[in-house]
């Protein structure tokens, strides 16, 4: 597909995503209270969205992930929240 | 446009779901062993689900004009349980004799514990003993990364292994170059909230090509879409492939794979 294409069949679509983040945030800083990691590991998600770099979508999940390398002792939990509490 | 979900739970979804899955084309349902959503209290609620899965399950899909296949396992989810673990592993090679069964899955990781781990090891174990398929489940979200590559490791490890007999299934941006760089297969699970996106998972294939991969809607209890195969069919086409290009992604890509157990039948 051409730029032109892709722009015709996604743009609505990821404007429409954008403006969706851009709420979410605007309704975190309304309100009060502590915010936690998950809205650190999102904001360092968003900085990966700089420019015109590659694979930017793989940089977005690594800001997400789990970078350890051993197996935990035990899984205390099923779930999964989205983001791990790596950014103090 | 015919496919084959490659990824279903169908014990979670009504018998509408089986109607519009064949009206939109669908030829073969296969259905990995999962968590049903609680943990069950015994290993005799696993006996219960095996024999759903190999008799109850296949009548259902029978009636649809659907063939119906499984894999055997326990899940990630209730591997904590290590003594739980070994007692419904012991009931697995009876249920491999039904033919409708594809091998041994979904195993994998799920907190990327060390019990989780050992557990995993054990039904590798199974599957080289029993000459099995393998299909993994990597773990959700932000344990992904990680589950994957210490699956990657145990299996790698394990020469009796064969790459091309083992499947990696929920793979995304982050994790499928590893997987197909160890010469494994890798599935691409379309969800609507994770996962991936019909429009992801096309930007993938057209990353790291055709080859050794397919999609599935691992549709279940939760937010999920039996039709999101041929949904994703349908994106690709808007997006210029063709028609031979879409029928190996959907079909004849997951036939290949599942073809290597005698029991993958579809006539």
């Amino acid at each position: 597909m051409t730029k032109q294409q892709i722009l015709d069949l996604y743009f609505l679509d990821a404007r429409h995503k954008l403006i969706e983040i851009a709420a979410f945030l605007d309704r975190i800083e309304r309100a009060d209270g502590k915010d936690d990691f998950r809205l650190k590991s999102f904001r360092a998600a968003l900085a990966k969205l700089d420019g015109k770099k590659k694979n930017q979508a793989k940089n977005v999940l690594l800001a997400f992930s789990d970078l350890t390398t051993k197996p935990i002792a035990k899984a205390t939990s099923k779930g999964a929240c989205g983001a791990f509490p790596k950014i103090k | 446009m015919r496919y084959i979900e490659p990824h279903a739970h169908m014990v979670s979804r009504t018998t509408d779901d089986y109607e519009r899955m064949a009206l939109a084309g669908c030829e073969a349902v296969c259905e990995p062993a999962f968590w049903a959503g609680f943990d069950r209290s015994s290993a005799a609620g696993f006996f219960d689900y095996f024999s759903q899965l190999t008799e109850h399950e296949p009548k259902r899909a029978a009636k649809f004009g659907l063939k119906h296949f499984c894999w055997l396992c326990i899940n990630s989810k209730e591997a904590e349980d290590v003594k739980l673990a070994e007692e419904v592993i012991a009931l697995i090679p009876k249920f491999l004799k039904c033919k409708n069964v594809l091998g041994i899955g979904e195993i994998g990781l799920n907190k990327n514990s060390r019990n989780e781990l050992r557990v995993l090891e054990m039904q590798i174990e199974l599957a080289a003993k029993f000459d099995q398929l393998i299909l993994v489940h990597t773990p959700h979200l932000e344990d992904k990364l990680k589950g994957t590559r210490l699956i990657l490791d145990v299996l790698k490890n394990d020469k009796r292994i064969l790459p091309e007999r083992v499947i990696i299934d929920h793979v995304e941006e982050h994790t499928v170059e590893m997987v197909l760089d160890c010469g494994m297969w890798a599935g691409m699970t379309l969800y609507p909230e994770t996962k991936c996106t019909p429009a992801r998972a096309i930007d993938i294939l057209e990353t790291y090509g055709s080859e050794k991969i397919w999609m599935n809607s691992a549709c279940d209890w939760g937010v999920s879409d039996p039709l999101a195969v041929p949904k994703t069919a349908l994106e690709m086409k808007k997006r210029g492939h063709l028609a031979k290009t879409i029928e190996k992604i959907i079909f004849s890509n997951p036939k290949k794979f599942l073809h290597q157990s005698p029991n993958f039948k579809l006539v």
